[in-house]
């Protein structure tokens, strides 16, 4: 590394920074002609706007009921991420403290489950919630992604359960401390920096998850952000200005959550990767 | 924390995995052998009742021309989005390494097509080959850019292809960065000491001490590109003429459009299947060809 450090290339430095502005160009172009008419965009789409006429915003706002949507989408995923991490946190800590040939095979189970991709469920799941007239509620998509959310976030506290030495919980079980009080008192403070990891790549997930919920949120009133995107976009196909304006304000969420805090994000999927 | 009594300890198992273990087998477990069990009766939308066919609807899913076809696709644009988005994110971790000026703005920013969903990305893009692109043609008359990369059925999957090296090369990219900054400093001081350089360094040194990353990056592209739908149906929707619809979609449309469900379902699995050995194979590698520091 060393070596390395010592001589900086400006002529690399350039290049990648470059390199950077053509990656973000796709940004550039959406945000500009947002606040351009249509016809504007179409003829001269990398002129910079001369106005921040929020026409289109507005437009866009009622059309694709913006409010709804993010409710939805926020009830959904806070609710959604904090069922999985409790609950998975709980049966992580169960798995790592009972060394059981039961607990072995469950959590053998759930590592062998994370290679079945969504598609390979999504018909039965159809069936079988849809006969028992489940479908078209938020809560069976709760419980959806409560049960597609265990496996990963078992790998990731099981992994950071073992480093924790067990005499911190020996002491409070020995003082009488009943086992659900321990864990919540004792165990589950120490597991902040995992939390973090587990809570970012959930809630990315399930924020731009786009298939499971078209499928289960029917009525227009239950749909997420992404479900009304694309309904905007395949209802309004023809008039573009309002389109950009729609996808701004679909990015506005994620981008601010990011300035807010892109090093635990950045972290959190590296980390999520890694594992 | 042995309990005594079997009926305390079947106690805690409930407290602490009940809930865990309910959602887990309902949600996955149960429609996973289910759908198995799916792929062996003639069960389609319409009728309650199903009779059992064997392995009929696995014979109706590779004499489907249809999805044979689309399936080579998916193949040619899982393996072209793998090489260059691992190409690409390698390349970039490497210069972000190297002591840059302004490499934490350069890492942040690359990252950033990665936190957006597929949907919106997808129409983004549209835009972009549809309106944008076209417009650069005419303006300086570049003629293979006049008209739209989405009207051709080539260049439709070439479409989704840059649109998947934008998406996770920010992505791959941190994972390569992680990967270089663990490399040792010891290592990377031998090497420089016995005279390893530039890229005699990266081949001889670098590279084989990151086979582990280039293992996690060829899984995750491989997987995640095997199973793309969102960017799919955003961007071409299977336009034109079908020639860009992977087999994600295909199993959507045969079950929820064409409500061949049986059907449907052998295709799901025959994609699950080829995954699983994605993935299998990849842990396999990575058993063998990681190199102990």
């Amino acid at each position: 590394m060393t070596a390395r450090l010592r001589k900086r290339r400006p002529v690399s430095t350039v290049a990648v920074f470059a390199l950077l502005i053509l990656f973000l160009v796709p940004f550039y172009l959406v945000l500009n002609n947002s606040f351009r008419t249509t016809e504007l965009f179409v003829s001269s789409p990398f002129r910079l706007t001369g106005s921040l006429d929020p026409k289109n915003y507005v437009s866009a706002f009622q059309k694709m009921r913006f409010m709804n949507g993010l409710g939805n989408s926020f009830l959904i995923t806070v609710c959604s991420v904090a069922l999985i991490m409790v609950t998975a946190s709980m049966s992580a800590h169960y798995l790592v403290r009972n060394r059981t040939r039961l607990s072995a095979g469950i959590f053998g189970l759930m590592v062998a489950s994370m290679i079945v991709p969504f598609q390979a469920v999504m018909i039965p799941l159809a069936k079988i919630y849809g006969s028992l007239n489940l479908y078209n509620n938020p809560w069976t998509l709760m419980f959806f992604y409560m049960g597609f959310g265990q496996s990963f976030a078992i790998f990731i506290f099981h992994g950071f359960i073992k480093g924790i030495p067990f005499e911190l919980e020996e002491a409070a079980l020995i003082d009488g401390c009943g086992k659900l009080k321990n864990f919540f008192r004792i165990v589950l403070p120490n597991l902040k920096p995992v939390m973090v990891t587990v809570l970012i790549l959930d809630v990315l997930w399930i924020w731009n998850d786009f298939l499971l919920p078209s499928m289960v949120l029917l009525s227009p009133e239950l749909r997420t952000l992404p479900l009304s995107t694309y309904s905007f976009f395949t209802t309004y196909s023809v008039d573009y200005a309002p389109l950009m304006a729609g996808l701004v304000l679909t990015i506005i969420p994620v981008i601010v959550l990011y300035l807010l805090c892109q090093r635990q994000i950045i972290e959190g999927v590296v980390q999520g990767a890694i594992k | 924390m042995r309990e005594k009594s079997p009926i305390k300890r079947a106690a805690t198992f409930i407290a602490f995995n009940g809930l865990s273990l309910f959602a887990f087998f309902s949600v996955l477990i149960i429609p996973f052998i289910y759908g198995l069990i799916l792929t062996f009766t003639d069960w389609n939308a319409i009728s309650d009742t199903f009779r059992f066919i064997g392995f009929a609807n696995y014979a109706t899913v590779f004499s489907d021309k249809e999805f044979v076809r689309q399936f080579l696709i998916t193949i040619r644009y899982v393996v072209i989005s793998a090489v260059l988005c691992n190409l690409f994110a390698f390349t970039i971790a490497y210069f972000l390494t190297s002591g840059m000026r302004g490499q934490n703005l350069l890492r942040g920013g690359f990252f950033i097509p990665n936190l957006i969903g597929g949907i919106i990305l997808g129409y983004i893009w549209k835009f972009i080959f549809a309106n944008v692109l076209t417009q650069l043609g005419k303006g300086f008359g570049i003629a293979w850019l006049k008209t739209s990369f989405l009207t051709n059925p080539d260049r439709a999957v070439w479409a989704m292809i840059i649109v998947t090296v934008w998406q996770y090369a920010g992505y791959l990219m941190m994972i390569y960065i992680a990967g270089f900054v663990g490399i040792p400093r010891d290592v990377q001081e031998a090497a420089d000491i016995d005279g390893a350089h530039g890229l005699r360094k990266l081949g001889s040194v670098t590279i084989p001490l990151m086979v582990p990353s280039f293992n996690i990056c060829l899984f995750i592209t491989l997987s995640r590109c095997f199973m793309a739908y969102d960017l799919n149906l955003a961007l071409t929707n299977g336009a034109p003429y079908g020639s860009t619809q992977l087999a994600a979609m295909h199993v959507y449309q045969k079950a929820f459009m064409s409500k061949q469900f049986g059907v449907g379902q052998a295709e799901a699995i025959v994609l699950f299947i080829v995954v699983a050995l994605i993935s299998v194979t990849q842990v396999l590698l990575n058993k063998k060809r990681e190199v102990e520091v």
